[in-house]
């Protein structure tokens, strides 16, 4: 039983990292919110910043899952990533912007060119 | 209507999830260490973070700075949806698991149906949406992790591409200000930039120069 265990959860060091990069990270902003929210502004100058930022690390981590893609996206030549990508984004674009439309033709541009190549 | 707008809001938190639980395992990171993020975390862009710094060999100092600057969004997201469950007789306390939940999904939810749903019940009913939206994303988690775990090739990748594809729309699709859109642009382009160099903590310099950028834009044009 505690074998099962910890081959699900694996090593207790990333079990770690997790609580201490994931949970701790995210829970504090929340908590912070709930007992010091009140009286803040949500149009504020400041958290036009934050927005803003927060936005760019995310745009980040996308540039480099593209661009440093993991396992088996790595085996997909990088101008049919990208250009399945800007593909999913003309679309996004061209159905007033709808997310679904968008991700699932950036996934049959991407099967498509795959299938073509062979 | 309003039902085929919460199902597709639910199929792009689905595909996001089964997105994040197939990096996962590419990472090399346990089921059950996907899942207890999924659910303690419940963050989609914070999970992507951390898997993707922790899995290119950052140390956990660094993962938790990239992610404790992506999780400040969650401030202004809690700030603006506690005041419409609140009542004059609720504990700040009674608001701490309705604050676990607020992401994104359930910010967008609250604002679209808690003005149909009466005051005093408001905490409850966030509690049952939560609730159900968790569960959503340990299944599509369990979900993209096997699939992960036992497809290859073409299919794999397809599986694999998901994550940027939806988290590249869903948040071009939050973008509100000009800032927003500046930021989102900016922080693809400058990334591969800033990897060059080799800092080790690449994502967050390329992301709090992106959006400082972005800001200062904004600052500019309304100064004007």
């Amino acid at each position: 039983m505690s074998e099962a265990l910890s081959h699900f959860f694996g090593d207790w060091h990333a079990l770690l990292a997790l609580l201490l990069a994931g949970f701790l990270p995210n829970e504090i902003w929340r908590m912070i919110g709930v007992w010091f929210g009140a009286g803040v502004d949500e149009g504020s100058e400041l958290l036009v910043w934050v927005r803003a930022v927060a936005t760019a690390v995310l745009a980040g981590v996308i540039a480099q899952i593209l661009i440093q893609p993991p396992g088996a996206l790595a085996g997909v030549p990088d101008w049919l990533r990208y250009g399945a990508v800007a593909g999913g984004c003309l679309v996004f674009l061209a159905t007033k912007r709808s997310i679904f439309a968008g991700v699932v033709s950036g996934e049959l541009l991407m099967l498509a060119g795959t299938w073509w190549l062979g | 209507m309003r039902s085929i707008t919460s199902t597709v809001l639910s199929v792009v938190l689905f595909s996001t999830y089964v997105g994040i639980g197939a990096l996962a395992h590419e990472a090399r990171f346990s089921l059950g260490w996907a899942l207890a993020g999924t659910l303690f975390v419940f963050a989609g862009p914070a999970q992507i973070i951390l898997i993707s710094t922790l899995g290119s060999g950052a140390t956990v100092i660094q993962a938790a700075i990239a992610v404790t600057v992506s999780a400040i969004r969650l401030f202004p997201m809690v700030v603006s949806v506690l005041p419409m469950m609140r009542t004059p007789q609720t504990r700040r306390r009674q608001l701490m698991l309705a604050a676990h939940f607020v992401a994104i999904t359930l910010w967008v939810e609250c604002h679209r149906l808690l003005p149909k749903v009466p005051r005093d019940r408001r905490i409850i009913f966030v509690h049952g949406l939560g609730t159900g939206l968790v569960a959503v994303c340990l299944t599509a988690t369990t979900i993209g992790y096997a699939l992960a775990a036992n497809l290859a090739g073409p299919p794999a990748a397809a599986i694999l591409l998901l994550t940027p594809l939806a988290f590249l729309l869903s948040t071009a699709r939050n973008c509100r200000e000009l800032s927003d859109v500046l930021a989102l642009l900016l922080g693809l382009v400058l990334f591969p930039v800033v990897a060059r160099f080799h800092t080790g903590v690449d994502i967050l310099v390329s992301g709090v120069v992106a959006g400082t950028v972005a800001y200062a834009v904004h600052w500019w044009r309304e100064r004007r």
